[in-house]
């Protein structure tokens, strides 16, 4: 994105809030408090540092207000854009302009929801849309099976090449000791799990669990003097494409391609050039049509490219490393986590998932029904 | 500046109870507009004509939806409109898993009754 600067901000700290089942009565902003405190931990940094205040949730209308109360502080740089899942992304494009103009010195940018708690209707109610409603999509799962019918007519891409996509993730979830999901999955299983909206069954659509986190950063200076290696941004971009489904120009490309080019242009990376890949998603067919934007395949090559583990545990290019959306924590929106764990690979943190020799990362968010794309591409020090 | 004394969709909405499906058509761009708005997506403009489609179109994506508790399953589809618009709707008069991309569908307005506005939905127009 033309006026930021690769390498000019970082993250430096990192958290999940308590994800999956919280306890009973948390708020959203109990969440994002508990990440922010948990990630101002991981950096040494504390709250009266932070100056810059971003965060995002579906069920609170203000919550910058909300969360700046309930920490008890008063920002110079405060921001809730919400453009569904992928908002963070764009958070971090937000937050390195604010730091790189000194609007703010320390900017946390922090999630929460108990969907799976209070119920997902009551966490994120759908607005009604007369070109739309009467037909009773069941959004967003209808959105993106009518995305994965044109990829599968177009490019006779198959429901096992979509459960291949849910079985590599179940098997890096298994890798995670927070993921959600802790049994083996098979194509079979996925296949004949119950229908949701054809071609997805359950088992192609995301979990509902509740969760939330936080990501500091700052620049790239006082990163260095911080507790663990700072993770650059190297990278941003966005792209938005529509809102409804109904208005998607091509159900088959989405705004990853732009919204991949501005941040591999950044970068000054390809992604020839990445080592960990966290993509956003929410189904199945969303790794498929983002290995493709962003170029690790041809157009309409996705199917095949994640047959025979490709992007599994053992598999040549490791996607979704915490198990994704599919199988580790899937809260509404779910682009924060794919931060966390991006800065997590960068660290060397990561356990029995750790992808060797980890110097660059690529996570992209996505919002909406394939509506908002935001791609980050991150970088250890040895990228600067 | 002129008051408007009916929203976009009030006028969509008025056609739709004559058995018309309408559309906005930008002369300045060339090209057909939906939803209907106020103002043109294409070029900024303001001036926007309504028109009324010939009603055939193209499946251009399609899904069938499985309610969780109670219901059959039933069809969403997009429809690419030959006018060069496109909508969602549903194809009805076939099971729902019969629709196929391709498929050629002619328009029926729909009307749900009670308080719920009409709607437009298609059906198979074979040789169409």
């Amino acid at each position: 994105m033309d006026g930021l600067q690769r390498g000019a901000a970082a993250i430096v700290g990192v958290a999940e809030s308590d994800i999956g089942a919280v306890a009973q009565d948390m708020s959203p902003i109990d969440l994002m408090a508990q990440g922010i405190h948990r990630a101002l931990g991981d950096c040494g940094l504390a709250l009266r540092d932070v100056d810059g205040l971003i965060c995002a949730t579906a069920q609170s209308r203000t919550s910058g207000l909300a969360l700046a109360e309930y920490l008890g502080i008063s920002p110079t740089y405060i921001d809730s854009t919400i453009l569904g899942g992928s908002s963070f992304m764009f958070h971090v494009a937000h937050a390195q302009a604010a730091l790189q103009l000194g609007v703010c010195k320390v900017a946390v940018i922090a999630y929460g929801s108990t969907q799976r708690t209070i119920g997902r209707r009551h966490a994120s109610v759908r607005e009604y849309n007369p070109y739309e409603t009467p037909f009773r999509p069941f959004l967003p799962s209808t959105a993106y099976a009518l995305a994965a019918s044109r990829h599968m007519h177009q490019y006779g891409t198959t429901r096992e090449q979509l459960a291949a996509v849910a079985v590599a993730a179940r098997e890096w979830a298994l890798l995670n000791p927070v993921a959600w999901e802790k049994k083996p999955l098979t194509i079979a299983e996925v296949l004949s799990a119950r229908m949701i909206s054809y071609p997805f069954t359950v088992r192609d659509c995301c979990l509902v669990t509740d969760g939330g986190g936080a990501v500091i950063m700052t620049t790239a200076a006082r990163a260095r003097s911080l507790k663990k290696p700072p993770v650059y941004v190297l990278g941003c971009g966005q792209a938005i494409t529509h809102a409804n489904i109904s208005s998607m120009p091509d159900l088959t490309v989405t705004g990853a391609v732009p919204s991949g080019r501005a941040a591999y242009a950044m970068a000054k990376l390809g992604a020839k050039d990445i080592d960990v890949v966290e993509l956003y998603d929410a189904f199945t067919i969303n790794t498929i049509l983002f290995l493709e934007d962003l170029g690790f395949c041809a157009k309409g090559e996705g199917g095949s490219f994640v047959e025979g583990g490709r992007t599994a545990p053992k598999g040549s290019l490791p996607v979704n490393t915490n198990g994704g959306g599919l199988s580790y924590c899937h809260p509404g929106m779910y682009g924060l986590f794919l931060l966390i764990e991006a800065t997590r690979q960068l660290r060397g943190e990561c356990g029995a998932r750790q992808v060797a020799d980890c110097e660059t990362a690529i996570a992209h968010g996505n919002g909406g029904v394939l509506s908002s794309q935001s791609t980050v591409i991150l970088g250890s020090a040895a990228t600067i | 500046m002129e008051r408007m004394e009916q929203s976009p969709l009030a006028i969509y909405l008025a056609h739709l109870e004559k058995g018309e499906l309408a559309y906005q058509w930008s002369p300045e761009a060339g090209k057909a507009v939906f939803y209907p708005r106020v103002v043109c997506p294409f070029t900024g403009s303001d001036r926007l004509e309504w028109r009324v489609s010939a009603g055939l179109g193209t499946v251009y994506a399609t899904t069938v939806v499985h309610p969780a508790r109670e219901g059959a399953p039933y069809n969403v589809a997009l429809i690419d409109c030959d006018e060069g618009f496109r909508l969602m709707s549903r194809v009805e008069d076939l099971p729902p898993e019969a629709v196929r991309i391709g498929m050629r569908v002619k328009f029926r307005v729909h009307r749900p009754g009670g308080d719920e506005p009409s709607y437009p939905v298609f059906v198979p127009a074979e040789g169409a």
